[in-house]
């Protein structure tokens, strides 16, 4: 193969940060109209890899050649100039500035800005690849693929000819992502390289011409995705063979109602409803999945069940257990101490994991310690339960951590949400509320957390499991129930739905009908 | 009539080194630097400005006015830029905690300009103060233009200085909003990695309009040592406007066109008890000197409870910068 083809070409990359190296001499190469999936486990190097490709970081050693070329990247500024350019997982857009101006931003020109010649150039370019845009709205108006298409566009009109997308389908509807995939699609037939960085197998098979397989920071190989199966990518992934199929234990016989939740309803502070007349019950031994895309007030359902958000209207029933036997109380308006307190055990792990449920800079033990101080005796905390709690945990959940005074926020992702749940279920709740667990997980993480969650579900607690990726829900859960802009618009059984019905209900369309069918 | 025309101009008078202290606050804090250091800039502005033309009329057979006023402006504004170098290289460079260098920098800018105005009025044998003609710049008008009865009173009966406030309050405006460089530097307040992965150098932008800012606030503790001070150094003459002035910054959320009203509001508030005949007595008139800072706390409820996303301070703001952060 002529060098000229490749538009890149890694060679021998080599980043450490501190003690951890994150790329050991990776090389890879990809070439001009071709789709390059880099497939690989949390702290594999991936996003590193393509961070030092796009001058956010500086490689200790190696090689880079973009069109045959030796280059050194040494910031973003000189990666458009080579014409690279990536769309990051966490989008690097501008909340208070408008899709058009976050567009133009950086790049040099007249002094003043010409919208309306402005507007008019990237209507044009939206409309050659298939995207629609509205160049005059803000981007904190925006939906989250609104988002990604002002980011993309924002790479296309800096001229770049290789794209690199970080995760780019997690946050997007099954539509959304065919859309997106149409669009890259477009791309590749316009002559352009890119990368795509996902953790999702399928869309890996769906969309890209050849995979790179990263593990541990190195990389471990290059297959063309006509002759692969998601059970040879998942081996080279983890180097080892792993099972595929997500457990679906039988819900419990002899279920009882834990939670009911009534006409539920929240305002936002603006006033709009966030949740709107929502109602469902959750049963013992079952998990519940909710799906729903960004922002359909998922995050709004958790935290007033937790006591965290100011509730409009409605009732949530929990049933609690005396001598005198069981009786339902509704804890709307309780605060959280108070709902704990009074016996209803309800374990929740919010979505933002280091912001709500662990305190990043303390330690394990100190972390454990934020559910148990109040137990301790006179005015000293009880240091020596947590911290045997947390040793556990890591022996249990194989914690990947220097020890248990390592802060928390050292440790990789998947580390940080064994901590939160292991902490969480420690405390034997009965009702279990898990945000997003796996978000941002690899595959390995990701099948621990369901075992995690399905030997809860066998105990008897009723797991109320928020996620995002459709596949998951439908196989983990035992009934899904689908958010849009606050209303329940199903809840239906997985077994006998198709993804693509949970998608419509997702954008809307119906309202509990499906749910029969 | 005649005295309410009097209060306006007392107020705009009163109202110009808030103008200063704010443009130049937002300025600072558009590019995602916090700078709690306007009462030290302010000081070094001060004295600086003062020193300028007090030397420069020491060594020059005929002194000219003009050239006094504009040697104090140009002294000011490189002092005051001085102090917020200091900032800068701790904070971007050396990324320390913003509020606790922006609090150095008032204690160190009180301290230098306190320090230099005796060591000056010492040299000046008992104290330091400005020819007369330089003081007739500082306290000029618009000439022919002011000599118009009532709007001539009203629009031109002002020193260079205060139009020289609003002129920058506008520029500084319309960079903002209307330039490619504006819109980086907001994009560098906002959110710096992002600006950063648009190819925009974040340290210079930081770096520059931080110094700028402080050398507009300098100006602003000039204004106050050459027109309130009429050309005398008094220690401890900015006694707490440099405070007011990064009130003000949240007060006029983050806008130089409100900054203009904002700050002359302040400076009517400041100025209204010499027009309205309260009969106030010692202890009372002290009272009546909390009015302005009264009125910033009120501001600062009031603003904190009314959340927009568009009058919102920088998202970045007090937070420093660091590409290779995990």
């Amino acid at each position: 193969m002529a060098d000229e083809l490749n538009a890149i070409k890694l060679v021998d990359i080599t980043k450490s940060f501190g003690n951890v190296v994150a790329n050991n001499r990776i090389s890879l190469d990809v070439r001009k109209g071709e789709i390059l999936a880099l497939l690989g486990e949390n702290g594999s190097g991936k996003t590193t890899l393509m961070n030092i490709l796009s001058g956010i970081y500086f490689p200790d050693g190696g090689r880079i050649y973009v069109s045959g070329r030796e280059v050194t990247i040494r910031s973003p500024k000189e990666a458009f100039e080579l014409g690279i350019g990536m769309i990051h997982q966490h989008f690097k857009l501008i909340d208070v500035l408008t899709a058009a101006e976050n567009i133009v931003l950086g790049l040099p020109g007249s002094v003043g800005i010409n919208r309306k010649a402005l507007f008019a150039e990237i209507k044009e370019l939206a409309s050659r690849y298939g995207f629609e845009i509205d160049t005059g709205k803000k981007i904190y108006d925006m939906s989250v693929s609104e988002k990604q298409t002002v980011e993309i566009i924002k790479v296309l009109y800096r001229g770049a000819d290789i794209l690199i997308l970080d995760e780019p389908t997690a946050v997007l509807t099954p539509q959304e992502t065919e859309k997106l995939f149409n669009v890259l699609r477009n791309m590749k037939a316009d002559g352009k390289a890119i990368i795509i960085i996902t953790h999702k197998l399928n869309e890996v098979l769906a969309v890209s011409d050849r995979v790179s397989i990263l593990r541990k920071g190195e990389s471990v190989g290059t297959v063309d995705t006509a002759k692969t199966t998601q059970q040879e990518l998942t081996d080279l992934m983890v180097g080892r063979r792993v099972s595929l199929e997500i457990d679906r234990p039988q819900p419990d016989e002899n279920a009882v109602e834990c939670l009911k939740i009534v006409d539920l309803t929240c305002k936002s502070p603006e006033g709009h409803r966030v949740l709107d007349s929502v109602s469902f019950s959750l049963y013992s031994g079952e998990i519940l999945g909710i799906a729903g895309i960004a922002g359909s007030g998922q995050r709004e359902l958790c935290e007033s069940i937790a006591g965290l958000y100011p509730v409009h209207g409605g009732a949530i029933l929990c049933r609690v257990q005396s001598q005198d036997g069981d009786y339902r109380e509704n804890i709307v308006g309780m605060k959280p101490t108070e709902i704990i307190k009074r016996g209803v055990a309800m374990a929740f792990v919010p979505e933002d994991r280091l912001g709500m449920g662990l305190v990043a800079s303390m330690d394990m033990t100190d972390n454990m310690m934020l559910k148990s101080y109040r137990s301790g005796k006179g005015i000293f905390t009880d240091r020596k339960t947590p911290r045997a709690m947390a040793e556990n945990l890591i022996k249990r959940l194989d914690i990947v951590t220097p020890g248990v005074s390592t802060p928390v926020r050292l440790l990789s992702g998947g580390n940080v949400q064994k901590v939160l749940v292991g902490r969480e279920i420690a405390s034997s709740p009965s009702v279990l509320v898990v945000a997003y667990p796996v978000r941002g997980l690899d595959i390995n993480s990701s099948y621990t957390i369901y075992d995690l969650l399905n030997e809860q579900k066998k105990k008897g607690v009723a797991v109320l499991f928020i996620g995002e990726d459709l596949d998951v829900l439908m196989e983990l859960c035992d009934r899904v129930m689908v958010l849009c802009g606050g209303r329940v618009t199903g809840i239906v059984d997985p077994k006998s739905t198709t993804k693509e019905q949970i998608g419509l209900l997702m954008a809307g369309a119906g309202s509990g009908k499906a749910a029969s069918s | 009539m005649y005295k309410f025309i009097q209060f306006i101009c007392a107020t705009i008078l009163a109202g110009t080194p808030f103008l200063y202290g704010t443009v130049g606050e937002i300025l600072t804090e558009k590019s995602g630097n916090l700078n709690l250091g306007v009462e030290g800039m302010m000081f070094m502005g001060g004295i600086a400005g003062l020193a300028g033309a007090f030397y420069y009329e020491k060594f020059t057979a005929v002194p000219i006015g003009g050239i006094a006023a504009l040697i104090a402006v140009v002294c000011a504004f490189c002092c005051a830029a001085l102090g917020a170098l200091i900032y800068c290289f701790l904070t971007i460079t050396l990324r320390a905690n913003q509020n606790v260098t922006g609090l150095a920098l008032t204690i160190f800018g009180t301290g230098f300009g306190n320090f230099f105005g005796e060591v000056l009025s010492s040299r000046a044998g008992g104290y330091v103060a400005v020819s007369a003609a330089t003081k007739a710049v500082f306290n000029g008008n618009v000439p022919v233009l002011s000599s118009i009865p009532t709007v001539g009173k009203l629009l031109f009966s002002y020193n260079f200085a205060v139009y020289l406030a609003v002129i920058v309050a506008i520029a500084i405006a319309l960079f903002l909003n209307r330039t490619r460089k504006g819109l980086s530097l907001r994009a560098v307040g906002e959110n710096p990695a992002t600006a950063d992965a648009a190819g925009i150098n974040v340290t210079l932008y930081k770096y520059l309009a931080t110094c700028i800012g402080g050398g507009i606030c300098g100006i602003g503790g000039m204004y106050i040592v050459m027109v309130t001070c009429s050309g005398v150094w008094v220690n401890n003459c900015i006694s707490g406007y440099g405070w007011i002035a990064v009130a003000l910054v949240i007060f006029v959320t983050w806008s130089p066109w409100r900054a203009l009203i904002g700050s002359f509001i302040f400076g009517g508030l400041s100025v209204l008890r010499y027009y309205l005949h309260l009969g106030l007595n010692n202890a009372q008139s002290q009272l009546y000197d909390v009015v302005p800072y009264a009125a910033t706390v009120i501001v600062l409820i009031i603003t904190g409870i009314r959340q927009s996303r568009e009058h919102a301070i920088p998202a970045s703001c007090g937070e420093n910068y660091f590409r290779e952060e995990r």
